[in-house]
């Protein structure tokens, strides 16, 4: 009888970080030749648990064993060189160099000087043992954000890791390049690598994981348990600890006149490339028009171009019928504008700066906040302590700086900011990115109410299902065009994730009736 | 009459003073460290050069004592960017303070320690026979030029196409790579830092032991170390285009002083001649700076290039974003 | 910085010295960082003294003594503090928007010329009344201190031009521009200065009333204290109590965000860039017409770039720039006798320095673990 041999065990692992207990005592097994999914909400510390496996991290107390011998990583190097490799969220390439020269990069080899057309040469060949097609040549900006993934998979096969840990890898996909990259999985599989991948999708996990431990604030609920006998619900209940409801309340919109209206915008994003093509969008007061899309196809530059962020070279957007199109972002703030923005702590808040600091950014210019040049402090505070009780934001006061807040609590700061200013319009941007369960569902019920009040919101997600739950309308984009809309009960998966890859609705629907 | 050989001449020989400057504000700041003190280097580079000489006799010890202060001084600033991760700018600046003020006490008494030796200067056969370039680059230059004209090829060579330069350019571009990859970001960077201190401390040598030899106190520099910072910009961190910018800025400071000196200027009575208006003679350089460093801004804005892209940021690891 | 990176770099502390990432910090901590990085760096400047032949602990009673040993030294100490506490406020402004303004010293100067200029070329005739004179000079200072900080602004803001380089470039350009009139117009019989104010460009000084109050007797504190002193409570409530301080300090900690909270960062650049520069100018003017009296070429020890220092020491805190100016104005003072020459500034420089050093204590703290 073969033995089973584990490719890697960790041990009792726990690591701290200052104000919070990331991984308490974990165990994981990862056995030769499985894929092995890792699952758990966010902040859960599964990100944290593989940081240590790849040698980011050092952890307070535990071992980490690799094909049955012992190891401490002191860096990322040792682990490399011990056949762990991970590719990680947020990917680490240089943007302006080549491929060729972000997969060589850290190595020892060569020693001096550098020839690239035989490094190029070894790449292509490297990359045809695998079927992961990306030219060396190029540089890392100018490719896609799947094609990058694929450099960075390269970069640790080429570095000979038997062991490859996929943080969140599907995040960036299409719903094809999800089924390519499982096919790409099963083939090292069977060449014998070990995957482990990290995820809070629960139907991937069950879709591609041979067996999944779960991890909840830090510490195992279960533990390397088979995916083929478990289920989705079981799976959710493990992650957050109590029954979880799927579906959430959504009454009857009846959606009134326009309020929001693209007209034919052409923008560039910041590489000088065209982000926008000619896109054309309306949102009505009182509906959720969730745009659906892979990231990097033109959500940023679209909502930057609606609040004002980005110079549009071509046309209009109309509030209400006045067009601001190029206008500076404080026009668009006057007109009620709420902007819930992607980058939390990067654009939507002051770090250094108190939490009732920042939730008086879009609203010092005028009373009660401020009269004349002076600001009112008193009101400023009192107001701050009220948002901070409605939104039940946790913080000791509202003084602390807000880089002390967590993703969760900043983000429900960022709310309370724009919502109190009395929105006619939201565009909110990946508004539940990066939130545990309780807080996504505290987003997603103030957007709702705001729905009800007769506010026009214009959801970005890339979250397929929190589209298709909170949207009136779908609206996907592809390429800075929108390829079509449709209504979430009128729609599949497949159909939008065709769309996401780049086909019209026309086109789909086409075909359709040719097959019938 | 305006002699423009000997101007251009005189040009490369002052220039390489920048040069070293500038390169090695280069290879620091590609790195992603800045370091706006390479004033007080070089000024420390220029005092210990000249008092080690003049206190020994041999130039080429004082030369070794110069660009080891200078690289001291730069470890200053390392330590503090680097490991306790403060404000570079502000950095810069204390380690400006400190350079100008420790050569001031240090070097209390040295103007008048009269002349020294000197760094040899040498004409190279058969290239100096060369018409025009012969006599401007050729020709009893100090040695210091012609390592010069060596440094530049090879620090554009090292950076663009070996594997240490590779590695050099992924700590300036985008440190949390280079990091996860096994490279040493902190050690790089002190590496790098402390290279520009020591390349700092040889453009100080330059002045004191061959361009303009002796001891002036904060004169012997007169901004040469900000003008390099601007230069640097320029060159957008191309060791070529800052040769090519310090040997014309060098030229330019002939210029100015020989424009000061004849009567007559182009037929006419010079309007310059040591007179009130020599005052805006010598605003040229400076005011100079300043449109170079409008051009390489503008530039960097039209080509979306620029600054390596983690100039500037501390780097800790297990924190988003570079 | 965990023991990962202490690690990397070959550190090996006794049982293990931790860096940790600090949650809050308390109050009292930036100031006596700023107290204690002083006091540090007087023993390192020490060592240099010993190092360079001399004796620290005589130089720095000789310092003490000079600057604070009686009413008379005191006096002057404020006296040399005045224009140090508008330069510091000038930089400690632009700081908190991340904009180096290290050309103070240039915009000292050019105020200084503007102030000069009203009485020299003239724009208004000797027999004004003093307060209009003074208002006038002060006024122009003003002016011209922001023109030059308008400058480097306007790049920055429009151009992204690096600030640190264009404003140290328009000093040494506005020097020349005050020696060419100094050793040109404005020449007095040949000399590098110009002729002697008439006395009604002169700001009023305590020895002034000496009739009244025996006491001020030769006690030559000026009028521009009261400049400063105003300059001061003006900055601080703008900076902490109103819209446009918060607009600063909203750049300064996060330049996107404020752009998203639909901040002109653009003008703001321009507008405290010209304050700043504007401030610069008067502790120009205030020095021209409290102390010197007359356009000179030398005018200044440095006073531009010990106000970026005291202005960092001071972390930026209007109030505290006052009481930093009065240590630093003694600094300065007995540093003019001190030998050698070159001690204050590198004092200053080593001040600066541990007071960067020591502002990793205000983000990391130092746990003690025991293996």
């Amino acid at each position: 009888m073969p033995e089973i041999v584990n490719a890697v065990e960790m041990r009792g692992i726990v690591k701290r970080f200052p104000g919070v207990l990331a991984n308490d005592h974990v165990d994981f097994n990862l056995r030769q030749g499985e894929v092995h999914a890792l699952l758990g909400e966010n902040g859960a510390g599964k990100s944290t648990l593989m940081n240590v496996l790849a040698g980011l991290y050092k952890p307070e107390e535990g071992t980490i064993v690799v094909e049955g011998k012992r190891v401490s990583f002191g860096s990322p190097r040792d682990a490399i060189a011990a056949g762990l490799g991970m590719v990680h969220q947020h990917f680490m390439l240089v943007p302006s160099q080549t491929v060729t020269e972000n997969i060589i990069l850290g190595l020892d080899t060569p020693r001096f000087v550098l020839n690239l057309a035989e490094l190029d040469k070894r790449i292509l060949a490297l990359q045809e043992q695998y079927g992961l097609k990306v030219d060396p040549k190029a540089k890392i900006w100018q490719l896609s954000v799947g094609e990058q993934q694929r450099v960075e998979i390269l970069k640790m096969l080429y570095r000979g890791a038997r062991v490859l840990i996929l943080d969140e890898p599907t995040a960036v996909l299409t719903p094809q390049e999800i089924k390519e990259l499982i096919t790409t999985l099963k083939g090292m599989v069977a060449s014998g690598h070990s995957i482990v991948f990290i995820s809070h999708k629960l139907d991937e996990v069950l879709a591609i994981a041979n067996r999944v431990t779960v991890l909840r604030q830090g510490r195992v609920t279960a533990a390397g348990v088979s995916t083929a006998g478990v289920s989705k619900r079981k799976l959710a209940e493990l992650m957050v600890g109590r029954e979880v409801v799927f579906t959430l309340e959504k009454p009857e919109g009846v959606p009134g006149p326009v309020v929001l209206e693209v007209q034919g915008a052409c923008a560039e994003n910041d590489r000088g490339l065209p982000a926008l093509k000619d896109l054309s969008l309306q949102v009505r007061a009182g509906e959720i028009v969730g745009i659906a899309g892979v990231a990097g196809n033109g959500q940023s530059e679209l909502a930057q171009a609606i609040t004002g962020l980005r110079r549009c070279a071509k046309g209009h957007v109309l509030i209400n019928g006045e067009d601001i199109i190029n206008r500076p972002p404080r026009q668009a703030i006057e007109r009620h504008i709420a902007h819930v923005p992607e980058d939390r702590t990067g654009v939507g808040s002051a770090p250094s700066l108190s939490l009732a600091e920042n939730l008086i950014m879009k609203s010092y210019r005028a009373a009660p906040v401020s009269t004349g040049w002076v600001l009112n402090r008193p009101v400023i505070r009192s107001q701050a302590e009220e948002s901070k009780e409605a939104y039940d934001i946790a913080a000791p006061n509202i003084d602390v700086q807000a880089r002390l807040l967590s993703g969760g609590n900043l983000q429900k700061a960022i709310l309370a900011r724009e919502m109190s200013a009395q929105p006619k319009i939201i565009v909110a941007v990946q508004p539940t990115r990066g939130l545990d369960v309780g807080a996504i569902e505290a987003v997603q019920r103030v957007l709702l109410a705001e729905r009800a009040r007769g506010t026009a919101i214009l959801l970005f997600s890339e979250e397929l299902e929190e589209v298709m739950s909170l949207s009136d309308r779908i609206a996907v984009i592809y390429e800075g065009q929108i390829m079509g809309e449709v209504k979430p009960e009128e729609t599949t998966l497949e159909q939008i994730g065709l769309m996401m890859a780049g086909q019209r609705l026309e086109t789909i629907r086409g075909e359709a009736d040719d097959h019938r | 009459m305006i002699d423009w050989i000997v101007i251009l001449q005189a040009g490369v020989a002052t220039g390489t003073v920048l040069l070293f400057a500038s390169i090695g504000e280069i290879l620091a700041e590609r790195s992603g460290v800045m370091n706006l003190g390479v004033e007080g280097m070089m000024l420390i580079g220029a005092m210990f050069a000249f008092k080690v000489t003049v206190g020994t006799g041999n130039p080429w010890l004082g030369l070794l004592i110069a660009m080891l202060a200078a690289g001291a001084l730069s470890l200053l600033h390392a330590v503090v960017t680097i490991s306790f991760q403060a404000d570079q700018v502000v950095s810069g600046l204390a380690t400006n303070f400190v350079g100008v003020g420790l050569s001031l006490v240090l070097g209390e008494g040295l103007s008048k320690a009269g002349t020294t030796a000197l760094l040899p200067n040498w004409t190279v056969p058969g290239l100096s026979a060369l018409p025009i370039l012969g006599p401007i680059f050729f020709t009893n230059h100090s040695v210091l030029v012609y390592f010069g004209y060596l440094l530049t090829p090879v620090v554009w060579y090292y950076i663009n196409r070996t594997r240490p330069g590779l590695h050099l350019r992924a700590v300036g571009e985008y440190p949390s790579a280079a990091d996860a990859l096994g490279i040493s970001v902190y050690g790089l960077r002190y590496a790098y830092v402390f290279a520009g201190g020591l390349l700092a401390g040889l453009a100080g040598a330059t002045i004191s032991l061959a361009i303009s030899p002796g001891w002036f106190s904060e004169m012997t520099t007169a901004g040469q170390g900000w003008i390099a910072i601007g230069l640097v910009i320029f060159a957008q961190w191309n060791p070529w285009r800052a040769m090519a910018g310090a040997y014309a800025f060098g030229a330019l400071r002939r210029l100015i002083l020989d424009l000061q000196g004849p009567t007559m200027l182009l037929w006419f009575p010079n309007p310059f001649r040591f007179q009130s208006p020599g005052f805006f003679l010598q605003m040229l350089p400076y005011a100079l700076t300043i449109i170079i460093l409008v051009i390489g801004s503008r530039a960097a804005m039209k080509k979306r290039m620029g600054a390596p892209a983690a100039l500037g940021l501390p780097y800790v690891r297990g924190e988003r974003g570079r | 910085m965990t023991t990962d990176n202490a690690a990397a770099k070959g550190f090996q502390f006794p049982n293990s010295l931790r860096l940790e990432r600090r949650l809050g910090v308390p109050a009292w901590l930036p100031a006596a960082t700023s107290i204690g990085a002083v006091i540090v760096a007087l023993i390192l400047g020490g060592i240099v003294i010993l190092a360079a032949g001399g004796q620290p602990l005589k130089s720095y009673q000789f310092i003490l003594k000079a600057a604070f040993g009686s009413v008379g030294v005191f006096n002057d100490t404020l006296v040399k503090a005045t224009p140090l506490i508008l330069v510091g406020l000038a930089c400690a402004l632009t700081f908190r928007m991340r904009l180096w303004n290290i050309g103070a010293e240039g915009q000292f100067y050019m105020g200084a010329w503007g102030a000069s200029a009203v009485v020299l070329i003239p724009l208004l005739p000797a027999t004004t009344p003093r307060p209009l004179m003074l208002l006038a000079m002060a006024l122009a200072g003003f002016l011209c201190g922001a023109l030059w900080g308008f400058i480097p602004g306007y790049l920055k803001a429009k151009l992204n031009v690096n600030e640190v380089v264009t404003t140290l470039m328009m000093n040494y350009i506005a020097t020349s521009w005050v020696l060419f009139w100094v050793f040109g117009a404005w020449s007095e019989g040949g000399f590098q200065m110009s002729r002697m104010f008439p006395r009604t460009a002169w700001l009023p000084r305590l020895t002034d009333y000496a009739k009244q109050v025996p006491f001020f007797s030769g006690l030559t504190l000026h009028g521009g204290i009261l400049i400063g002193l105003v300059a001061a409570a003006v900055i601080w409530f703008i900076v902490y109590r109103s819209k446009w301080g918060y607009e600063i300090r909203l750049i300064g900690d996060n330049p996107r965000a404020a752009n998203y909270a639909g901040i002109n960062i653009v003008r703001n650049t321009v507008l405290v860039m010209m304050l700043s520069g504007g401030l610069a100018g008067l502790a120009g003017m205030s020095e021209i017409s409290g102390v010197v009296h007359r356009l000179q070429g030398a005018i200044s020890p440095g006073y531009g770039f010990t106000g970026i220092i005291v202005a960092w020491l001071a972390k930026l805190n209007p109030v505290a720039v006052i009481l930093v100016s009065i240590l630093f104005g003694g600094l300065l003072l007995a540093g003019r006798e001190i030998q050698p020459s070159g001690i204050p500034r590198m004092l200053q420089g080593i001040i600066l320095f541990c007071v960067i050093a020591s502002d990793v204590l205000l983000r990391y703290r130092i746990r003690l673990v025991r293996r």
